[in-house]
């Protein structure tokens, strides 16, 4: 295809890019809408299957603690395995990337929450009557909140391994097997720990979200923590919820010192950068692992059998894989059209879908409200953000420039951010039912309540690393008050802070499903949102309006991240880079 | 061993057409010789050694090794990088290992032999240290170590030493040719790719001169001065000398670049190198001042104002180009205009020199113009860009773009506003 180059290219470009995002719209919704019919004809058999009994006893808790974190462990071992695959295939086929890499970019933006009753009854389906089936629900249900963005981070290390690198690979005529694991793993290592750590975060959320879940007739109850809090909401018991959130305090601690700690002290190696003077990260786990000759004992077998894949894997020398050209010929180009026709025809069909799903029991009219109920969630979602701003970015440009109080304040942000804020919510809800507020008010702070803390320990990042010259020369000429604020504080954290709300707010609009519509015992409070909407439509079991629910606030996260959230990020790399 | 035979490389730009940057390359590598590739950055020198090394294919000619055509990277060529190419997260003993876990050779072997490369090139006592650990000349011991320890016949060195500091990377030179001189390499012979004239002349036996735009070879010159060589040996000084001329009088009389007039400067369609207003005048000034007093020996000013080619020769042909100046024969030599500069103060500098700018620089000229002749004095950043991507590839353009904003805000003939990619008289 030939092109003239100028405006015109750019423009090209542009609509391609909004094309492959339209694409990967439809085919999510599409998915979505398979499941939901499947799940609506699974339904009926479904109804006499309930869960295990949940006991309030603070003896069953540590069981339950246990049951839950297995789970986050399984969905994490998941969603490792999907990134391995999903991302190294979109890095290495040119065909594959071009859809696969806007799925990844819509998947990540949609508020997942809302998929979790589609998908509960698709897998109990599988095996009715049986817990296996929700467990794999809430797995599911995890996994969706964990894998996206490992998966984006994973290709993105995979597209920009050092040149070098990989012609020194090349030239020693590694092997595409151990070259992967030699040198692209190890490379995209770093970013891909850090990223399991925000997905565990996110994931905190969706089990305690996922573990009790009742969508029409059908009512899941596995036990976990999850289940544990809904009866206790149920039960109006606030000891009980005391409990849950002190279990739920230790587990994320012992995950944080058994796991996290160790990983990112092992990834520190994997660090491309070679700047020598800088603490690296210790962990007392990684230590005794590292020292323990019997763990040296069990690991050589396993790196004897590792060893033996690379050889197993090396390619004899006379079919060497012959250098490609970059300068592909022209002859594949029929087969990228046919490729397109394909994803146009599947699009299209995906589009009818979704259109006579909904429409089968939606009066068009709906979608009007539907789309009134999503601006007032946007509202909410945007003072919130702006509340959250105004509060956190002093407070954590402050905590920034003091290292001795980023030190200890820095853990406990994230901490919170990792912290399940459905958890917090019946202590809100009581005060709320209680003083008999005003519930279109005061139920919007849940949204924010577990995403503020993105917005907090981003800033201190940012903060922190304002250069020492660049405040110095601040005090040397005297700038200070509003005028410091305006020319050395703000600009220099605002790339930071950017990536703090974009966080918060995507966490926020996933929050408005739980948050809006709330229940404290037989009371139950309800806020004019989109939220609300789809948790009413999941308690009814009603597929049409979860669909429609979904769909709406895809298109409203979507939008507004191209519309808002992008290019404000771009201006801040653009303008207000340190380096 | 090696013979290269009428290699062609060209890319594709994004508009589809191609741009040659290999034109016409013949070459032997014979038994016990090293061969150096000399020439300025975009001479097309590294890509040359990279088709060699079998990690792109050439657009036409061929390259036989051994007999057989390169076409994946073949066993026994390995190669040394400019900047080391080491896994941070693997040991010394771990890098220079994993060209011999490719061959899957046993483990025992595999460790005898990693040991023996690292013992031979100075680095006993580093095995288990992580390259974050060591200096920048230990680093490139661990890259010579990987690349000798899979026995190779030809080893390809990409600027080997030019990421190091200057004492560093001559004690590295003389450790490496001591070592080759006393057979105790595995290799048979060596290509060096270089832009530092004194280095070729220290460790080649043959040195190509590369010219730019598109990539070839200008000469070829033996040298037959015995091993160990001093820098300040006059035999080895004449010879420095003679490449430098060589250098310079190609750079004027040859074509800037294919599609622009033989004239530096005569038409917007000149490439401009990366150059600065501070450079240009620091070396006004340099040459100006004694012991020069306006005319100074390339070589001897490149040392002495620690310059290497690729920085030096980029702002003296713009000197030349705006008429300061004068290039030739090794030799750079201020005009009268240069040496009033070199006398004048600051704002009578930047009238002399915007007088200078939109005489001699077609494109600052046709930018000032468009500016005057708009109604509103502005124009964006895509008016001239897509105007000079008729004669050059895009990165070239933005490059020489980039340099006529820095000259044209030193002259203060007119200014460009980077947030909004425009040009304008504000303010100028």
């Amino acid at each position: 295809m030939k092109m003239s180059k100028g405006p015109i290219s750019k423009l090209f470009h542009h609509f391609s890019a909004i094309f492959w995002d339209i694409v990967a719209a439809l085919l999510v919704l599409g998915v979505v809408v398979f499941f939901a019919q499947l799940s609506r004809d699974f339904m009926q058999p479904l109804a006499e299957s309930g869960g295990a009994v949940i006991s309030l006893e603070p003896a069953a808790l540590p069981e339950y603690a246990l049951r839950t974190s297995l789970r986050m462990l399984v969905a994490m071992v998941l969603s490792l395995v999907f990134t391995f695959t999903y991302a190294t295939w979109a890095a290495k086929s040119r065909r594959a990337e071009q859809v696969l890499i806007p799925l990844l970019d819509i998947l990540q933006s949609v508020p997942i929450l809302g998929f979790i009753s589609v998908t509960v009854v698709f897998f109990m389906s599988f095996a009715p009557g049986k817990m296996l089936g929700a467990e794999l629900a809430a797995i599911f249900a995890i996994f969706t909140s964990q894998a996206w963005n490992m998966a984006f981070s994973f290709y993105q290390s995979l597209r920009t391994v050092p040149v070098e690198l990989v012609e020194a690979s090349r030239s020693f005529r590694l092997s595409p097997w151990m070259r992967f694991w030699k040198l692209e793993v190890p490379f995209a290592m770093p970013a891909l720990v850090w990223n399991m750590m925000m997905s565990m975060s996110a994931g905190w959320f969706f089990v305690v979200a996922s573990e009790a879940i009742s969508v029409g007739s059908t009512t899941v109850m596995l036990p976990g923590i999850g289940s544990y809090i809904a009866l206790a909401i149920d039960q109006r018991d606030l000891g009980a919820i005391g409990r849950a959130i002190a279990i739920m305090l230790i587990v994320i601690l012992i995950y944080d010192q058994l796991l996290f700690r160790p990983l990112v002290a092992w990834v520190d190696h994997f660090r491309f950068e070679q700047e020598t003077d800088r603490v690296s990260p210790h962990s007392w786990v990684l230590t005794a692992l590292r020292r323990s000759r019997w763990v040296a004992f069990a690991v050589a077998p396993l790196a004897r059998m590792w060893q033996w894949t690379y050889q197993a894997s090396r390619e004899p020398v006379q079919v060497a894989v012959h250098i490609r050209d970059d300068m592909r010929s022209d002859g594949a180009s029929w087969l990228d059209w046919l490729w397109y026709g394909v994803i146009i025809l599947f699009c299209m069909g995906a589009a009818w879908k979704v259109a006579t799903f909904i429409l089968q029991s939606v009066m068009p009219g709906e979608i009007g409200e539907a789309i009134a109920l999503g601006l007032a969630t946007m509202v909410r979602v945007f003072v919130l953000i702006a509340v959250a701003s105004i509060i956190w970015v002093p407070v954590g440009v402050w905590i920034g420039l003091r290292p001795g109080v980023a030190r200890i304040t820095q853990p406990i942000a994230q901490f919170m951010a990792a912290f399940p804020a459905n958890l917090l919510f019946p202590l809100v809800v009581s005060g709320v039912v209680a003083l008999r507020l005003n519930p279109d008010i005061w139920l919007s702070p849940l949204m924010i309540l577990g995403t503020q803390w993105y917005i907090l320990f981003n800033v201190i990042a940012g903060a922190s690393t304002i250069p020492c010259e660049l405040r110095d020369i601040g005090t040397n000429l005297g700038v200070r008050g509003w005028l410091w604020w305006r020319r050395i504080a703000l600009p220099a954290v605002f790339p930071f802070y950017m990536t703090g709300a974009i966080t918060a707010s995507g966490g926020s609009w996933n929050a408005s499903i739980v948050a809006e519509m709330v229940n404290w015992g037989s009371a139950t409070l309800k806020a004019y949102g989109l939220g609300a909407y789809i948790t009413e439509a999941t308690a009814a079991g009603d597929f049409h309006r979860i669909v429609l629910g979904i769909t709406v606030m895809s298109m409203f996260v979507v939008v507004i991240n191209r519309l808002f959230w992008r290019p404000l990020y771009a201006l801040a790399e653009r303008k207000f880079r340190l380096d | 061993m090696l013979v290269i035979r009428r290699i062609h490389k060209s890319f594709r730009k994004p508009d589809g057409s191609e741009l040659l940057v290999l034109d016409g390359i013949n070459l032997t590598l014979n038994k016990g010789e090293i061969i150096g590739l000399l020439g300025r950055s975009g001479s097309g020198k590294s890509t040359l050694l990279r088709l060699i090394a079998g990690l792109a294919p050439p657009s036409a000619g061929s390259i036989i090794y051994l007999g057989n055509e390169v076409t994946a990277p073949p066993p026994g060529i390995a190669m040394v990088f400019q900047g080391f190419a080491l896994f941070p997260w693997l040991t010394v003993l771990e890098n220079v290992q994993l060209g011999l876990e490719a061959l899957g050779l046993p483990v025992s072997e595999l460790r005898q032999r990693a040991i023996k490369a690292i013992d031979l090139i100075g680095l006993d006592g580093f095995e288990s240290a992580y390259p974050r650990e060591l200096s920048g000349g230990m680093r490139q011991r661990v890259g010579f170590a990987r690349a000798l320890v899979v026995h190779p016949n030809i080893l390809l060195m990409d600027e080997p030493f030019s990421a190091l500091d200057v004492l560093t990377a001559e004690t590295l030179r003389t450790d490496f040719l001591d070592l080759w001189s006393e057979g105790q390499l595995p290799i048979k012979g060596v290509i060096l790719v270089t832009h530092n004239i004194e280095e070729a002349v220290l460790m080649c036996d043959r040195i190509f001169i590369f010219g730019s735009n598109p990539g070839r070879i200008i000469n070829e010159i033996r040298v037959e001065l015995p091993h160990p060589r001093a820098r300040l040996d006059p035999a080895f000084r004449d010879l420095v000398e003679r490449i430098y001329v060589e250098m310079t009088t190609q750079s004027v009389s040859a074509p800037v670049g294919r599609r622009t007039e033989n004239f530096p400067g005569t038409g917007i369609g000149t490439i401009l190198p990366h150059v600065s207003s501070n450079s240009l005048s620091g070396l006004i000034e340099a040459v100006a001042a004694p012991p020069y007093n306006g005319e100074a020996d390339l070589p001897v000013i490149a040392s002495s104002l620690h310059m290497e080619i690729d920085e030096l020769f980029p702002v003296a042909e713009t000197l030349q180009m705006l008429r300061f100046a004068e290039v030739a024969g090794g030799d750079i030599k201020l005009t009268a205009e240069g040496r009033q500069f070199a006398d004048f103060g600051t704002d009578q500098r930047k009238r002399l020199f915007a007088w200078h700018l939109l005489t001699y620089v077609a494109l600052a000229a046709h930018i000032r113009r468009v500016l005057d002749e708009r109604p509103t004095h502005q124009a964006p950043w895509s008016r001239f860009s897509g105007e000079l991507e008729d004669y050059m590839p895009p990165a070239a353009a933005v490059r020489t773009l980039r340099t006529i904003i820095t000259l044209g805000r030193y002259a203060e003939i007119f200014s460009y506003d980077d947030e909004k990619h425009i040009f304008s008289l504000d303010n100028p």
